[in-house]
């Protein structure tokens, strides 16, 4: 019997369900139930990478009605090939991400129990793949929240860390703001498709078929753009995410990352282009400005940071911005009637995001890779790795190179033809967009800039020179798993970047859905060989080419140097008559972002003190120096303190009302009494 | 026993009752509050009794003598035997004083008939006129309760407002199905017998009954 795809994804959904009991079976025997049940999950991820890219491929839709739901209300699914290009994205990396885990949960094992990790983990999978086939509201919404009540029991894993319980707050708080945003922008959005007497409007469909008014439809996007950029962490609602990450288990982390961030930009695409489908350009406009800010911002504050996976953090809030600049100019287009270029820019985003998953997925994962071995997040106390641990040290380097969108790998793809959307742009009717579309083009070159500098600085930081730490660690190279995990990541970004004619024509039913046009006739004009956007006279790019190009370059150099004896010989570093120098005094991440802490220090609160150590004899002769530097975001102390410190004084108010007397509460019910009595007797 | 010499007698009896009511809520020493809540039992007891009587129902025979049973006799022997092993015969402080308390009771009992004046127009039973007292002996139970420092006082204080609860039961409908009733003395027993042992507990944690002193189970900030 053959499935649908439709089928196929609910299958795996209900299979990673059963996982979750298996999980609880198996509870005693700990080291069976870790092969067994990521196993299992992977296996599930990718029968649904092939449900949804067949329903992207063929460029299907298909609809299902489940059985169960509220009374009266059942639960809609749906495939079409907007869920099913997410679908394959999140089902892609959860396939590597679970191979990855079976290496990496290993070292929990001992320490203690990963039966809660593996019950999550699966429910963390089920709810993502939820989101993106349900087809209304209400299971939307509980998707939702399965999603984000299980990612924060997650990051909340190893729980004994005040730090860790800290996050997990901070995340559940903005995540269930953002939740509520959605749920209001979904009661809007249903209450004005059937009008406000009838429960039906719950349905997508019903929301398709619906014309809304301007002025609601805009209070619809807004909210549902506020709650949706509260998960994907765009700034400035972006700090749970720099806290969330680092401690979350490393494999979680590379989903939360890769994955979850993505869900609400599929919610966003979904909103604007599926349900409302007429907008004015000015969301467009907003949803752009939102981009680039967390664009620059993102790596700005990466750049500031020395911990690995918190620096990886903010290169999240970078890449959403990207993704978000690609679709506010798809936004633009579509308002202005540009079919083509709003397909354009539409690919690019969720190219992006495609990549994105990709390489932040490996990223994280060789982050964690790094963290198993070396017990360590500090970049500072780490380096010289790429000796002890050659397989991940090439594979993070490529993650590196794929982010910092050098070519040929798949970063290099999306940001290029973001490129393309900001440069084939005509000159728009609004004098805002006149203005924004060519700052915005040099805003993303700046940002691709400074994401290649912070990717030099953590490659160079991490793996590079010698061990900086104070305390030698005995570090090997990571498991056959997790490489396999991350070496599967890494083919892939390499696919990604060098095939991109063949993936954008795949992908093409998803802007054929969404805009009415699509980008496979032109940019497929000359085969696989050539990528030619919108036509091959304004711009074309060869992944092949460019790719055997530097493969030939990189062998001829190696060849040059390992073939002829003597090329290569070591000796001492010149230490300029020092003498005494140590693996303290090596560059280091500090160091290497200096300047840019200087240039762009007003956007940070930067905290330096350099102070001498009290034995000092004299000035001239410090015997030591403390440097302390601290560097935090601005937005906390100007968003978030004020609202916390807000709420803290109306629940003091408020608490005044409990005096603790019971003769307080009794006058409280009593003057209730009477006032009900007076006004309804 | 014609229907006006009955409706007089009730409402004779309602004013009684409404005259305890009103003496608990200035009475100082704790014996002489008990003695107070019996009499309003007892009160109640004979007034359920009489218009059980008058209106041919003759469950209202059996609260009747629940009522004389549970309020006149076992919870004040309780509440009796209670202060007695606590040994807190001093006289009951009160937070509002005397006179301001008996002024903002007038106030309650003006505010009951006005609020029943609609339903007295309409009822037809004997018993109409006693609607405002006994919404005002609620009302005044729960003044109790808010004016008194003591947990004993503010049991008797709930128990008086239950007091107004049945007469209002018994005053606007000729009373509740017998079961519902049966149910509520059952709660108001076992009520006490939980009241009983708490503040045993009570007394033995905070060596005192006075609310006051509990104020400081209240989390701080």
């Amino acid at each position: 019997m053959m499935l649908t795809p439709i089928e196929t994804a609910s299958a795996c959904v209900l299979g990673l369900l059963l996982i979750v009991v298996l999980a609880g079976i198996l509870h005693r025997k700990q080291r069976l139930l870790l092969p067994v049940c990521f196993s299992l999950a992977s296996a599930a991820s990718l029968l649904t990478v092939v449900a949804g890219g067949l329903a992207v491929a063929n460029g299907l839709t298909e609809q299902v009605v489940m059985l169960i739901g509220l009374p009266d209300l059942p639960f809609h699914l749906r495939l079409d090939p907007l869920s099913g290009f997410f679908l394959t994205v999140i089902g892609l990396l959860a396939f590597f991400v679970s191979i990855y885990s079976i290496g990496y949960v290993k070292g929990f094992l001992g320490r203690r129990s990963v039966t809660s990790l593996v019950i999550f983990y699966c429910l963390f999978l089920a709810g993502m793949f939820m989101v993106v086939l349900s087809d209304d509201a209400l299971i939307f919404l509980i998707s939702w929240e399965v999603m984000a009540a299980a990612s924060y029991f997650l990051v909340v894993f190893e729980d004994e860390q005040v730090e860790n319980r800290r996050a997990a707050f901070l995340y559940m708080v903005v995540a269930h703001v953002g939740a509520i945003a959605i749920l209001l922008s979904f009661g809007v959005l249903a209450g004005l498709a059937t009008g406000f007497g009838s429960f039906s409007g719950y349905t997508f469909d019903a929301m398709r078929s619906a014309h809304f008014p301007v002025e609601w439809a805009t209070a619809a996007f807004l909210l549902s753009f506020f709650g949706f950029a509260a998960k994907a962490g765009v700034v400035p609602l972006h700090v749970w995410l720099p806290e969330a990450h680092p401690v979350a288990p490393s494999n979680i982390s590379a989903l939360m990352s890769g994955v979850m961030l993505k869900t609400a930009i599929y919610g966003i695409i979904r909103i604007t282009f599926d349900l409302i489908r007429v907008f004015p350009w000015w969301w467009g406009a907003i949803v752009l400005i939102f981009g680039l800010v967390s664009a620059v911002m993102g790596v700005l504050y990466a750049l500031m940071q020395h911990d690995l996976k918190r620096l990886l953090a903010y290169h999240s809030v970078e890449n959403i911005g990207i993704i978000l600049i690609g679709i506010g100019l798809a936004m633009i287009f579509t308002s202005f009637k540009l079919p083509l270029l709003a397909a354009l820019a539409l690919t690019a985003g969720i190219y992006h995001t495609l990549n994105h998953a990709m390489f932040k997925g490996l990223l994280f994962m060789g982050a964690g890779a790094v963290l198993h071995a070396t017990h360590e997040r500090n970049m500072e106390e780490m380096g010289g790795l790429i000796h002890l641990m050659p397989w991940t040290a090439v594979l993070f380097l490529i993650g590196c190179i794929s982010i910092s969108a050098l070519p040929p790998f798949n970063g290099f793809v999306s940001e290029w033809l973001t490129f393309q959307a900001f440069l084939l742009s005509p000159s728009l009717p609004s004098p805002l967009l006149k203005l924004l579309i060519p700052m915005g083009a040099a805003l993303l070159a700046l940002t691709g800039a400074l994401a290649a500098a912070c990717f030099v600085k953590a490659f160079g930081v991490t793996f590079l020179g010698h061990w900086r730490g104070h305390h030698a660690s005995r570090v090997v190279e990571t498991g056959w798993m997790m490489r396999l995990g991350m070496i599967m990541a890494a083919l892939t970004c390499l696919l990604l970047g060098v095939f991109p004619t063949l993936v954008i024509g795949w992908m093409d039913a998803v802007p054929e859905q969404l805009i009415g046009s699509g980008l496979g006739a032109t940019a497929g004009t000359f085969g696989w060989m050539w990528l030619t956007p919108v036509a091959y006279e304004r711009a074309s790019y060869s992944g092949p080419i460019v790719f055997f190009g530097i493969l030939s370059v990189v062998v001829a150099a190696y060849l040059l140097l390992h073939v002829r004896p003597g090329a290569i010989h070591r000796a001492p570093i010149w230490d300029c008559g020092f003498q005494k120098i140590n693996q303290r005094m090596q560059y280091n991440a500090t160091s290497f972002s200096m300047p840019i802490r200087r240039i762009f220090g007003f956007l940070f609160s930067v905290r330096e003190q350099v102070r001498l150590s009290p034995q000092t004899p004299h000035r001239a002769f410090p015997r030591r120096i403390h440097y302390y530097l601290r560097v935090r975001d601005r937005f906390w102390g100007w968003l978030y303190r004020p609202v916390i410190e807000a709420s803290f004084w109306v629940s003091r108010k408020v608490g005044r009302l409990q005096q603790g007397r019971i003769q307080a509460y009794l006058i409280y019910s009593f003057v209730t009494i009477i006032v009900l009595l007076v006004f309804l007797g | 026993m014609n229907l006006s010499v009955a409706a007089n007698i009730n409402s004779f009896l309602a004013a009684l009752v409404l005259l305890t009511a009103f003496g608990m809520l200035v009475q100082r020493r704790m014996y002489g509050l008990i003695h107070l809540f019996a009499w309003q039992g007892l009160f109640l007891s004979v007034s359920t009794a009489i218009v059980g009587f008058v209106a041919g129902k003759h469950h209202l025979y059996i609260s009747s003598l629940l009522t004389l049973s549970l309020k006149v006799v076992l919870l004040p022997y309780i509440l009796h035997v209670l202060i007695h092993r606590l040994r807190i015969q001093k006289e009951v402080e009160t937070v509002v004083n005397v006179p301001l308390t008996m002024l903002i009771g007038i106030g309650l009992v003006i505010f009951s008939y006005h609020l029943t004046a609609p339903v007295r127009e309409l009822s037809t039973l004997v018993t109409r006129s006693t609607l405002a007292v006994a919404l005002a002996t609620v009302m005044i139970g729960l003044l109790m309760m808010i004016t008194r420092r003591h947990a004993v006082t503010q049991i008797i204080g709930f128990l008086a407002m239950e007091n107004g609860l049945f007469f209002a039961a018994t005053s606007a409908t000729y009373g509740m199905p017998l079961v519902v009733e049966l149910g509520v003395a059952l709660d108001i027993l076992i009520a006490a017998f939980i009241f009983g042992i708490f503040f045993f507990h009570i007394h033995t944690t905070f060596d005192s009954l006075d609310v006051e002193k509990m104020a400081r189970l209240k989390e701080s900030d």
